[in-house]
């Protein structure tokens, strides 16, 4: 039963597998740590955005394993510029596109433009920037992703990383359980921007993610799509689990995976009963301190949180509404 | 540039350190990384490619008959691929020395 | 305006605000992407563009983004994906921008930006002097100054053709005086569309993010090549003067208004000089005739060129002048010397023959600076040349 696991939580058969492209956008020879979760999920996302796109990336893991001179490993068109403004260097890029467009500088229709960044450069450093985007309702897809700690610089705490974690800044010790704060709900802020498309994902379901992806791209507007990424050096987990894990936390409803579409949420993966949290907890060498209380409460809270989720998914009504704005003919008054 | 970074002069190096080759990442060999490999059963592989969906590098190829097989320059063994085999037909075996 | 069957007049005159006629460069130079955050005295530029592309006069997007740090960051992304692109700012904008500031030199986008300068807090004060840019002075872009309306005008449009010129691609800032420069009001010479077009061609940009071209920018450097990606930096950023200097002739020969990286006045048989930038150069101008008319040997340089730092030009206009005062806008707490002095003092320490060289801090925060300070400044200067150095720089006119 184990070994089928992985088919049995997907909604496409075993061999879904084959009928995926198999061009490659993010290239091997990157220099990701083994089993890096986020590097899978770059490349299934790379695939899922296809050829036409541009992308900018944050200052994380994900640039520095890909982009050192003299090499790269993107096979996009591709600028890094610093860790908190991706969302705003897409921006200019969505604009400059729009204007050269109008312009008729542009060959065939513009090109996708996605974002891309780690937790830290999405909801510490970079969430001004990210939100002024979003609000301004520019054309392009923000994907984040979430590592839970700022692994570039030696896993140190974000404010995503999760209760009760061991991270080099939110060390476990005779005063503190580790991280003392719940993980922060960038999803629940996304969705606050009123933009079309928001989604949670994960490369543990990587079609699920493929799909989501290719909906956030197509969409006009705004998207943002909030990526749970396995980090074996961070998470000090075995590297074979990064695929397993996922999975885990999906099944636990640590990390549901839902979309929110025009403010209307719908889970697109339903686990039939959830599993202990502690399922998920375990195999992490940074939860190995906690004690039983501290694993109750998180239960607890991930129950809570998981029925709240479930209430919205069962909302008749989107969170908000949105109607396109098209103006009146002005009336001729006689 | 594709000489050697330690060969580079100023006057060799892109207009603001742009790199005109899209993947060319893969000129580096992760491969030389690992200490255990995968190693394929092929009897009881069902050709369904849930290994190659599953692995971050990408490393795994199709070969002719729709099997599957690590690429040596790129695989790091993370152990990813076997574990995730619907039908346990990957096992990971150490690097010899 | 009447139509004329012949063809038009290149040219008219018309007066307004000089941010207004900095907002009337960019229309004609067609930028067509603006990225700008307000802050005072930088606004009536940004507001007035904005109206620009409102009324369909600009054919630009312009983003209201939500910082001076966003604002530089999108500016690199409409640069990189190809449109000419514009944007200004003051004080605690730039500061705020400072980390892209030099992402945006480094990765060599020729982005043109107009800093309205304004003193940094703290404490906060809204009033002119250069302690913006001086802070930023580093950051890898080409910078000049101006010191009336057609100067500011005149620059900006420059300043594309320069930044966009192949064998440059950097950054260009055209610095004038907030407040002091950017709200009165003067009457200036306005090319017409026509002309700038002809001056100024539709930018072409070497690289662009482009599916069917795709291109890795702003990967990181290992120790073994980040010296070269910098020497790069710096010889393409000095030999920018060349080119600066043709398309300033270029613009001569359209206008009658010829540009230099020094300029002198009244520097003929003169054994003191000034040096100033800004629109300080204005009211030294004055103090300078007067002088000269009193028989005192006094001239003025005026530094246009920023960076790259006219080092020859400088030493050329000095000349065999025996004492040399140079007027700073900034301060540098704790340093050896306020930027400009510590950087004419540096041309000159090679030099087997140089002049005395003192350093005056002026007109800090929006303190008025009067012709009469310059006289003050000269003769205490020719007494402290007598009496032998007494400080390292003064700071003019501070009580206590
Ligand atoms: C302004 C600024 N502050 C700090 C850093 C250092 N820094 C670089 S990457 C990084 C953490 C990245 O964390 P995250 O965004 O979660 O990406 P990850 O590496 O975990 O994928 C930090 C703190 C920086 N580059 N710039
Ligand atoms: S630290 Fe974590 S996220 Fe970063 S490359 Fe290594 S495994 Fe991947
Ligand atoms: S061990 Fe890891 S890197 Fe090697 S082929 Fe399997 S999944 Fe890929
Ligand atoms: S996952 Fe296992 S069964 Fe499926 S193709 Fe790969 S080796 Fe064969
Ligand atoms: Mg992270």
């Amino acid at each position: 039963m184990e070994k089928f696991g992985y088919a049995q939580s997907q909604k496409y058969d075993t061999y879904a597998s084959r009928l995926m492209p198999r061009e490659e956008f993010f290239t091997s020879g990157h220099r990701s740590c083994q089993g890096c979760g986020e590097a899978l999920a770059v490349r299934w996302v790379c695939k899922a955005i296809g050829k036409d796109a541009i992308i900018a990336h944050a200052t994380g893991c994900m640039e520095i394993v890909s982009s050192g001179l003299p090499q790269t490993a993107w096979m996009h068109p591709w600028i890094h510029v610093a860790f908190e403004n991706t969302a705003a260097v897409a921006s200019g890029i969505d604009a400059a596109l729009k204007i050269l467009a109008r312009k008729g500088k542009l060959a065939g229709a513009p090109p996708k433009v996605v974002a891309m960044g780690g937790d830290g450069g999405t909801s510490d450093i970079g969430l001004q920037a990210l939100s002024g985007a979003m609000e301004r309702g520019h054309n392009f897809t923000y994907i984040c992703w979430d590592n839970e700690a700022y692994m570039n610089t030696g896993i140190q705490r974000s404010s995503s990383t999760p209760f009760g974690a061991m991270t080099t800044t939110s060390p476990p010790g005779k005063e503190s359980i580790g991280q003392s704060t719940w993980k922060k709900d960038m999803v629940a802020i996304a969705v606050a921007h009123n933009i079309p498309y928001v989604a949670t994902a994960c490369p543990s379901y990587p079609f699920d993610l493929y799909f989501k992806v290719k909906k956030a791209i197509e969409m006009p507007g705004p998207a943002y799509i909030h990526v749970l990424s396995v980090c074996p050096t961070g998470w000090r987990s075995a590297t074979d689990l990064s695929v397993r894990l996922g999975r885990l936390a999906v099944e636990t409803a640590v990390f549901p995976l839902y979309e929110v579409e025009h403010g209307r949420y719908h889970l697109t993966v339903e686990a039939p009963r959830l599993r202990p949290v502690k399922d998920y907890l375990k195999p992490q060498g940074r939860f190995r301190h906690l004690r039983e209380p501290e694993l109750d409460f998180i239960q607890r809270m991930i129950r809570a949180r998981y029925e709240l989720l479930l209430e919205k998914c069962r909302q008749p009504y989107g969170e908000f509404a949105t109607v396109p704005f098209t103006p009146e003919p002005e009336q001729e008054v006689a | 540039m594709s000489k050697p970074l330690e060969q580079t002069t100023w006057q060799e190096v892109e207009l603001g350190g742009l790199l005109r080759e899209p993947g060319s990442a893969r000129a580096y060999r992760t491969g030389d990384w690992r200490s255990q490999h995968p190693v394929w059963t092929k009897s009881r592989c069902i050709r369904c490619g849930v290994c190659w969906t599953v692995c971050p590098e990408p490393a795994i190829i199709e070969e002719p008959g729709g099997y599957f097989d690590m690429d040596p320059n790129y695989c790091k063994g993370c152990g990813i691929c076997a574990k995730e085999c619907v039908t346990g037909c990957i096992s990971m075996v150490p690097e010899e020395e | 305006m009447a139509k004329a069957k012949t063809k038009p007049a290149r040219f008219h005159r018309e007066g307004m605000e000089v941010s207004i006629a900095v907002s009337h460069a960019v229309q004609l130079a067609r930028a067509e992407a603006i990225a700008a955050y307000p802050i005072t005295p930088q606004t009536h530029i940004v507001e007035h563009l904005s109206s620009l592309v409102a009324d369909g006069q600009l054919e630009a997007e312009f983003i209201n983004v939500e910082s001076e740090h966003s604002a530089m960051s999108a500016c690199i992304g409409m640069s990189a994906a190809g449109a000419r692109t514009y944007t200004a700012t003051s004080s605690q904008g730039l500061a705020l921008m400072f980390e892209i500031l030099f992402i945006a030199g480094a990765m060599r986008f020729p982005i043109v930006m107009t800093v309205a300068n304004r003193a940094l807090s703290g404490p906060l004060s809204i009033w002119n002097d250069h302690s913006d840019i001086m802070a930023a002075r580093d950051i890898g872009w080409l910078q000049v100054f101006v010191k009336n309306g057609q100067e500011a005008f005149d620059h900006t449009v420059m300043a594309f053709k320069i930044a966009e010129t192949p064998s440059v691609l950097l950054p260009m800032i055209v610095n004038l005086d907030g407040f002091i420069l950017s709200h009165v009001v003067e009457a200036l010479e306005m090319p017409d569309q026509e002309l700038v077009d002809q001056f100024l061609p539709p930018y072409s940009p070497r690289h662009v993010l482009n599916p069917k071209a795709p291109v890795t920018m702003g990967a990181f450097a290992m120790p073994e090549i980040y010296t070269e990606v910098k020497m790069k930096h710096q010889v393409t950023l000095t030999n920018a003067a060349g080119r600066i200097q043709e398309v300033w002739d270029e613009w001569g020969q359209l206008t009658g208004r010829q540009y230099y990286p020094v300029e002198r006045h009244l520097t003929e048989g003169a054994e003191i000089l000034l040096l100033t930038m800004g629109t300080l150069t204005e009211v030294a101008e004055i103090a300078v005739e007067e002088m000269r008319e009193a028989g005192l040997p006094v001239g003025l340089i005026s530094l246009r060129q920023w960076r790259p730092f006219p080092f020859a030009a400088l030493r050329a206009a000095v000349g065999d002048a025996k004492l040399l005062i140079v007027c700073d806008r900034a301060l540098s707490p704790g340093g050896a010397a306020p930027p400009v002095l510590a950087e004419v003092r540096s041309a000159f320490y090679t030099q087997a023959q140089r002049p005395d060289i003192i350093g005056y801090i002026i007109g800090l925060g929006g303190r008025d600076v009067p012709p009469e300070a310059f006289k003050d400044i000269v003769a205490k200067a020719r007494e402290e040349v007598t009496t032998g150095p007494t400080q390292e720089f003064h700071l003019y006119g501070v009580r206590g």
